[in-house]
């Protein structure tokens, strides 16, 4: 018994500090040692404020922007306290509604009536999705060069350049960065010109 | 389904066929003692723990009754640490997020939760638990509970195989070996592929931002020490987020890449069990026997989610909404799911998730389509046997084969016996009690969850889907899967105790009649096999286990799932 209670104690113990401090403290370590900029959060700067995360979904409203998917994040669209989704079944009547409704809003915003692709009225897991598709993001073109004054096939283009395709061909679904997409728009609508040295890397 | 989503599912398969084989030879060789390369580089670590623990780690073989005295006493220590740090936490260093502590049924839900290598949570992380508490509390038992079900394996491996016939190991020295040889390696090497994928790795409260439209959302982002977590958790098959969207959150699976690696990591160690046990009987083509039992009843499973959340829903197609996958999409049923996975990466991955008992999720399982739904809880209603956790999926499994082998043995007209050894009515009734135990947890938490208020009221979801909520809650906990579909407002008391409960029952009450039936075979002698003996590694047995396994599920569970999936599945068929 004693035995046992001495065993119990020594390897909680023993196991908190091994896999408890010193195992996340050397990922830690090598994390900041070859991963810094992921480790912190793949952070985005412009003109050296930190505008986001890579990774992080931002709210955009107006016609200027491309927006990013619905978010039905618990704290409110895009709210990373906490990350979360609806949990809406497909057949729930509320769900339905609302999809019927985000359709409608984004036929009129896009002054067309054509198929909305589905990323664009359905919330992410997370509530903090950043991408859409490229199908999303094309289906916006039109009315975003028109707020621009940008010429529809630059904006095309920029798109296309933001493309990311599957990896290796397999794994995934092609999809386009929401944040790094507006941010290039931005680059390209202050100089039309430099619009071939947008490219879809990071922006520090 | 499209052609990227198949391949993408075969990869995997692949992946895991080819990696699981050394893997399990590996497992084996740390259970025997025998990781003589491995040895010299975390041979100090064992040796100084084992040295900590003290006399009860020496050589000694354990009885079944003491080894699971153990591993129950450990565990039990586990939970009451564990308790006592998150009802602490605020008191605590390392807590940026200035958290209070959890309120007492939260803490002992988790705690239970946590130590039975459920992980399910019925909390946000990301809003309720420091960084101490989930590194130097969640995370630790994300490696002690898997530990735990990889040590009760061996212990019950050994008694199978019956070579040593005054007990079945220590169970300290096997917690320590494969802690310090298996878990910690491999979730080392796991932690630092995902930070460069982009998986946070900090220890700062959160990042303050300045949004290109501030007004809309919050300027801040939760960080913390996620990849090592996130590492042990899919390896483990623990399944505890370190957020609130558990893999769905991008700083927790951030890439396709890391979609993949954390999918294949769900069932490595699961798969690699099955070589690890033939190994360890010295028969290895029973282990390839217990893979090839798992893949058949995975496979076709895993198909039917893919093609359920990647098909378009007539009623939404009619709203103008476009479904169909084509080149700039992946297209399908995209509600609580990421854009990065698609339909087809979060179907693979809820099939991959419920069929190993690990839990983490990569898309909200709540708005998953009702084929997928069907499918993810019947995988783990065949209690965890297809993968199932770490250890704890090949010893179920155990469990159902003495169940065939005795019904073979009527079939054929013999006594019924597994490697070379009788099996005798005390073996049945233990693994009937193992099968049926977790199995009734799920139905009467179920059945008094929808009778009284307390239970029904937490739903969301109207209709069959809040019967599917309740009896998902109760399939997962008594599982120890530790998904949900987390409509379910499961912080009520009525649930933080009842899942508790079931939590234990699912976890103990198969660990424990195990141990015993390892007991009894370890000093029952083996008779050579003679041609009318029952061949358990040939394809018919294979199918013959397998058949068993769905048949029992569908027996005990078809009525309850007919209630929920089922009816959703016509009511969606005629919307």
């Amino acid at each position: 018994m004693n035995r046992t209670v001495r065993a119990c104690a020594a390897l909680l113990a023993g196991f908190t500090l091994l896999t408890g401090v010193l195992y996340p403290g050397l990922v830690t370590v090598a994390a900041g040692l070859f991963f810094p900029w992921q480790a912190g959060g793949s952070l985005v700067r412009r003109d050296g404020a930190i505008v986001g995360s890579r990774l992080i979904g931002q709210t955009f409203a107006g016609q200027e922007w491309f927006h990013g998917r619905p978010s039905a994040s618990p704290g409110g669209p895009y709210d990373a306290y906490p990350s979360g989704g609806g949990n809406q079944g497909p057949l729930h009547p509320a769900w339905r509604d609302s999809v019927q409704a985000r359709v409608v809003a984004a036929r009129n915003r896009e002054c067309n009536n054509i198929a909305v692709p589905v990323d664009l009225v359905t919330a992410s897991a997370s509530g903090l999705d950043p991408h859409i598709s490229p199908a999303g993001a094309y289906y916006q073109v039109p009315r975003v060069a028109r707020a621009r004054g940008l010429p529809e096939s630059a904006v095309r283009g920029l798109v296309a350049g933001n493309v990311r395709p599957r990896t290796l061909g397999l794994l995934g679904e092609p999809r386009v960065n929401v944040l790094e997409l507006n941010l290039a728009l931005d680059t390209l609508a202050a100089a039309p010109g430099e619009a071939a040295a947008v490219t879809n890397g990071r922006t520090r | 389904m499209t052609f990227s989503a198949l391949a993408q599912a075969g990869l995997l398969l692949l992946a895991v066929r080819l990696l699981a084989a050394p893997l399990g030879e590996y497992l084996a060789r740390v259970f025997d003692d025998r990781a003589r390369g491995a040895t010299r580089l975390f041979g100090p670590l064992e040796r100084l723990l084992l040295r900590l623990a003290g006399d009860a780690a020496s050589k000694d073989s354990m009885s079944w009754q003491g080894y699971a005295a153990a591993l129950l006493a450990f565990n039990a220590a586990g939970m009451l640490l564990l308790y006592a740090l998150l009802r602490a936490q605020a008191l605590l260093p390392l807590n940026p997020g200035h958290h209070h502590g959890l309120p007492p049924l939260l803490a002992l839900n988790t705690a239970v939760s946590f130590v039975t290598n459920t992980n399910w949570q019925a909390y946000a992380a990301e809003t309720t638990v420091s960084h101490l508490a989930q590194a130097a509390g969640l995370a630790v038992w994300n490696f002690l509970s898997a530990a735990t079900g990889l040590a009760a394996l061996a212990a019950i491996a050994r008694g199978f195989a019956g070579r040593d016939t005054t007990g079945l190991g220590n169970f300290w020295r096997d917690l320590v070996r494969v802690t310090v040889h298996v878990l910690l390696p491999l979730s080392l090497v796991l932690a630092l592929v995902l930070v460069s994928q982009g998986v946070v790795q900090s220890w700062s409260g959160e990042a303050p931002i300045a949004p290109l439209q501030p007004a809309a959302m919050g300027t801040a982002l939760p960080l913390g020490p996620v990849a090592s977590q996130v590492a042990i958790k899919q390896l483990g098959t623990n399944g505890g987020g370190f957020y609130n969207a558990n893999s769905a959150h991008p700083f927790e699976n951030p890439t396709p890449l890391s979609n993949f690696l954390e999918c294949l990591a769900i069932l490595l160690l699961p798969a690699a069990c099955c070589f690890a046990f033939g190994a360890l009987v010295r028969d290895r083509r029973q282990g390839r026997a217990l893979f090839a039992v798992m893949l058949v009843i995975f496979l076709p499973l895993m198909l039917v989610a893919l093609g359920g959340e990647q098909a378009s829903i007539p009623a939404l197609t009619q709203s103008g909404v476009d479904q169909a996958a084509g080149p700039w999409q992946g297209g399908g049923h995209l509600e609580g799911k990421e854009v990065r996975f698609g339909a087809g990466g979060t179907a693979l991955w809820a099939a991959a998730t419920t069929a190993a008992s690990n839990g983490s999720v990569n898309g909200l399982h709540g708005s998953l389509t009702p084929a997928a739904t069907l499918v993810t809880l019947g995988l783990m209603q065949t209690g965890e046997v297809v993968f199932g956790g770490v250890g704890s999926g090949v010893y179920g499994l155990l469990a159902f084969l003495v169940i065939a082998v005795f019904l073979a043995g009527l079939m054929i007209g013999r006594a019924p016996e597994y490697l070379g050894k009788k099996l005798e009515a005390r073996e049945m009734k233990l693994a009937a009690l193992a099968i049926l135990l977790p199995a009734a947890a799920v139905l009467l938490g179920t059945a008094v969850a929808c009778a009284v208020p307390a239970g029904a009221g937490a739903v969301l979801n109207p209709g069959a889907r809040a019967f599917s909520e309740i009896l998902y809650a109760f399939t997962s906990g008594a599982n120890n899967n530790g998904s949900a579909l987390a409509g379910l407002d499961a912080a009520r008391g009525f649930y933080t105790v009842g899942l508790a409960i079931a939590m234990l029952v699912g976890r103990y009450w198969v660990i424990v009649p195990m141990l015993a039936l390892a007991g009894s075979l370890a000093c029952r002698k083996a008779a050579p096999p003679s041609s009318g003996s029952l061949s358990t590694h040939a394809p018919l047995f294979v199918l013959f286990l397998a058949a068993t396994v769905l048949i029992v599920g569908a027996l005990t569970f078809a009525p309850a799932l007919a209630l929920g999936p089922v009816v959703e599945m016509f009511r969606l068929g005629a919307s």
